[in-house]
């Protein structure tokens, strides 16, 4: 760690706040309400967040998280409540008006620019000049190099292209800008979403950093573990309405998931008597020029098979490669016997092996068209006739898979972009489900979305494979590999470190082998 | 967000206030159209006649022909600008078979095939290549009008066989054209292709979104090839109707249809950013753009006026749709 800014945060540190005496409130919302056609998004909500201190957003999907968070950085207009900083009334028109006032947002995917480097994406808009007006390149390194220093983020080269960096990395660049303009109120919306555990650890560091810095903090994320670890305060939200607020150390995880429900959720996974058959898919030597290297597995008949490892490991490549979406340079699969050789999702899906993409928005569903047309997308064949289309067919075959799997919506004809990102994932299942396949490949099947859906897709994914269904699951959730799997595959850095039987496996052995820590 | 407390039986659909019908973008087209229809009929007394009814006709049914296809392309998220050109290089061929001494129905297999060899040339250079279809069919736009120049000059084709003048100067039935005969099969083929079909479907679902639909299975460059291809045999299909019409070839022929097709579809509703819109609307569309330029006519506008126009018609169409469902409430995350 570099030494002067060690001993800068040490000398400067604010007096350090104690979360059970407060200060007054940097931010504080109060009767916050916000409606959308035939929606209440807000209801007369409050929330307040303290100097120095990390506020948890706590809520399932669909509670009104985002929107609010939208309306602390101005890019909503509240229809009734008011917010002040620093106990003065303040009006946030715009993304430019909420910026002034020092609050900035770190979302799950940063909304940096990719093209410029660090040092620009941190004084974009408020860049050093020299005396001609131009921007004043040595000044902006030096000073940006300053920032990064400060946070402990010095391994970040100023010059560097953004793209060239990773999640973690940009995050951090996203925190010095905020640090750069002197933000005094920070939002973290999912920042952990798709971080590795180790980036996770770093970024904590970071939140560290910030609260010592006298930052307001507001972090969301759908980990309790995470925000038991980092937080200092909680506020619940149900349904567009506060449920609760107050120190997270008054309150058990029990107390919040049932603020969170309205109701008592043990999260207990699904109990199952795994019935194992013959192997369905194998796997050997598959290997891509670049991402994945010699694979060679055994899927068997009502199997669930774990693919754990760190972002980056090549498991959803390799997955992606077994459903024709990307290609080998060599390596066979075989499916009950046959060989195939998949050369489009197409060919997979008619072959019985179906891959669930991980990023729901952009690969899963089709935003635009109604409920029942998604769920259909990948069986056009079985429910049309001659190519034509048979929209009671449609109708039955999206509605016998939306109701096993709990989906809330008011009618099969509605767009699947109102929904929330929980039941969109239902869709997500559905559609690929409804192929009957052989073998499905999931690939992280619950990763941002409420206890609530996530239940449901266990208990669906439980009934599955009771049915002889074969299941990849690929996941970074340790509680969900272990729940779940019945063995467990390792990744690390493109190549299959270990295969464990879950039988008395546990989260350090899997967690080391991942990261390649001799035990 | 939306999401209701749990009925357990979901509803197939939920039924439609009336108002979502009376405000729909058909509908405003339904009104527009009679509106201007009023006004052409007091601005001249002439206008009521069938057979000028008629002739206005011939002012739409190329370009809605080939609009009809670009509608799907558009919908699918491309475009093709290169529709004149592909007229203007199949009407050139036609031209050359006819100095060769062809009959009839070999000037209708030749403009058919120009036109479907450009499209399919479009369409590999978009899939194949994977360039975007505006920067693919702005190059040959120029390449096909190009050939077109360099074999003509400024010479013009004649001599034309009588026996080719039904297809663009020849009635069915009493006032009612070939041309719109063809134009109205085509609107109905479309429409049952567009609404009807499961590759109607997948056209609409890659248009929403390419990624998701290639991952579900849809094979993406195959539809959009399609597609091309269509938009390449509508264009030369419209090249044999034109050609025949004007009994003459000039390489300037057709020149800013494809500015006004690419009008009529948007004016029809569907989305320039692809992967919404309908067939109802794109006719409605080009019957309004006919009793436009007719009326206009009428009142004794010059072309370049009209050109001006069509310009400003573009702009407006572009712009009030994603106004108007702005306006209806759209999407919020």
């Amino acid at each position: 760690m570099d030494t002067t800014a060690q001993h800068k945060m040490e000398t400067e540190r604010p007096e350090p706040s104690d979360p059970s005496e407060p200060s007054a409130p940097r931010l504080t919302l109060s009767g916050i309400s916000k409606s959308f056609p035939g929606v209440r998004a807000l209801h007369d909500v409050s929330l307040s967040l303290y100097p120095g201190q990390v506020t948890a957003l706590i809520g399932e999907n669909g509670a009104g998280k985002s929107t609010l968070v939208k309306i602390m950085t101005g890019i909503y207009q509240p229809d009734a409540g008011t917010i002040s900083i620093d106990g003065a009334a303040v009006a946030l028109h715009s993304a430019h008006a909420a910026f002034g006032h020092g609050i900035t947002a770190i979302h799950q995917e940063t909304v940096l620019f990719d093209d410029l480097s660090v040092a620009e994406n941190i004084f974009l808009g408020h860049a050093p000049r020299t005396r001609f007006g131009t921007i004043d390149w040595r000044t902006m390194r030096k000073n940006a190099r300053e920032v990064l220093d400060t946070m402990r983020a010095g391994h970040i080269d100023a010059d560097a292209r953004l793209k060239d960096l990773g999640i973690a990395n940009k995050h951090l660049v996203a925190v010095a800008r905020a640090m750069s303009i002197d933000a005094r109120i920070v939002i973290m919306d999912e920042p952990t979403a798709a971080l590795s555990m180790k980036e996770i650890e770093e970024l904590f560091l970071l939140i560290e950093f910030l609260k010592s810095e006298g930052k307001a903090v507001l972090f969301i994320s759908h980990k309790f573990d995470e925000i038991y670890r980092i937080a200092d305060r909680y506020t619940v939200f149900r349904d567009g309405e506060m449920v609760g607020a107050g120190l997270l150390k008054d309150a058990d995880q029990g107390q919040i998931v049932r603020m969170m429900v309205g109701r008592n959720v043990d999260h207990i996974f699904p109990q199952r008597q795994a019935n194992i058959g013959a192997p369905v898919l194998s796997v050997a030597g598959l290997s891509h020029p670049t991402e994945f290297d010699d694979i060679g597995f055994e899927l068997r008949k009502g199997e669930i098979l774990g693919f754990y490892g760190l972002v980056g490991a090549g498991r959803s490549e390799v997955m992606q490669a077994i459903s024709g979406i990307t290609r080998t340079s060599k390596g066979t699969i075989t499916l009950e016997g046959k060989t195939i050789a998949p050369k489009s999702a197409a060919d997979s899906i008619e072959a019985g092996i179906v891959y669930v993409p991980e990023e729901r928005g952009k690969q899963g569903v089709v935003i635009g068209l109604p409920i029942f047309q998604n769920v259909s997308l990948p069986s056009l064949k079985r429910t049309s006739k001659s190519g034509m289309l048979r929209l009671a067919e449609e109708f039955a075959l999206a509605r016998s898979y939306t109701e096993r799997l709990d989906l809330r919506a008011s009618s099969l004809s509605q767009d699947v972009g109102t929904l929330s990102g929980g039941n969109q994932q239902k869709i997500v299942i559905a559609k690929w489900l409804a192929t009957a396949p052989k073998v499905i490949i999931l690939d992280e099947p619950t990763k941002g979305i409420d206890i609530g859906s996530k239940a449901a897709v266990h208990g669906f994914m439980a009934e599955l494979v009771a049915q002889g269904l074969s299941v990849i699951m690929v996941s970074s959730e340790l509680p969900e590999i272990l729940g779940m799997s019945d063995r467990v595959v390792v990744m690390r850095e493109g190549r299959i470190a270990a295969v464990h039987d879950n039988k008395g496996l546990d989260a350090e052995t899997l967690v080391r082998t991942a990261a390649g820590i001799a035990a | 967000m939306t999401d209701t407390p749990a009925p357990r039986h979901i509803p197939d659909r939920l039924d439609k206030p009336l108002s979502s019908a009376i405000f729909s973008w058909e509908a405003l087209l339904i009104v527009v159209a009679v509106a201007i229809f009023a006004v052409n009929s007091f601005a001249s007394p002439y206008f009521l006649d069938p057979w000028s009814l008629s002739d206005l006709t011939f002012n739409f049914t190329e370009k809605a022909l080939i609009a009809l296809a670009m509608a799907l392309l558009i919908i699918s998220g491309e475009i093709d600008l290169s529709v004149a050109a592909i007229i203007a290089l199949a009407s050139t061929m036609m031209g050359m078979a006819v100095q060769a001494g062809a009959g009839a129905p070999v000037l209708v297999l030749i403009g058919i095939a120009v036109g479907l060899g450009c499209g399919a040339f479009n369409g590999l250079l978009v899939t194949k290549l994977g360039l975007p279809s505006i920067v693919v069919t702005i190059g040959t736009m120029s390449l096909f009008r190009g050939i077109a120049f360099i074999v003509l000059g400024d010479r013009a084709y004649k001599g034309y066989p009588a026996s080719f003048a039904f297809f663009g100067q020849g009635y069915v039935w009493w006032v009612v054209s070939f041309e719109l005969t063809l134009f109205l099969v085509a609107a109905v083929i479309y429409w049952f292709v567009l609404h009807r079909t499961s590759f109607g479907r997948r056209v609409f679902a890659i248009g929403n979104n390419p990624v998701a639909a290639q991952f579900s299975g849809v094979r993406v460059d195959r539809i959009k090839f399609i597609l091309f291809c269509l938009t390449g045999l509508m264009s030369g299909i419209a090249a044999v109707l034109i050609t025949s019409r004007l009994g003459s070839t000039r390489p300037s022929i057709a020149q800013g249809y494809e500015l006004e097709a690419i009008t009529m579809v948007v004016l029809g509703g569907v989305s320039i950013l692809g992967g919404a819109g309908s067939i109802l609307g794109v006719v409605l569309a080009a019957f309004i753009m006919g009793l436009v330029t007719f009326g206009l006519g009428l009142l004794n506008v010059p072309g370049i006026v009209m050109s001006i126009f069509i310009g400003l018609l573009l702009i407006i169409v572009i712009a009030l749709p994603i106004v108007w469902r702005r306006l209806r409430g759209g999407r919020f995350a």
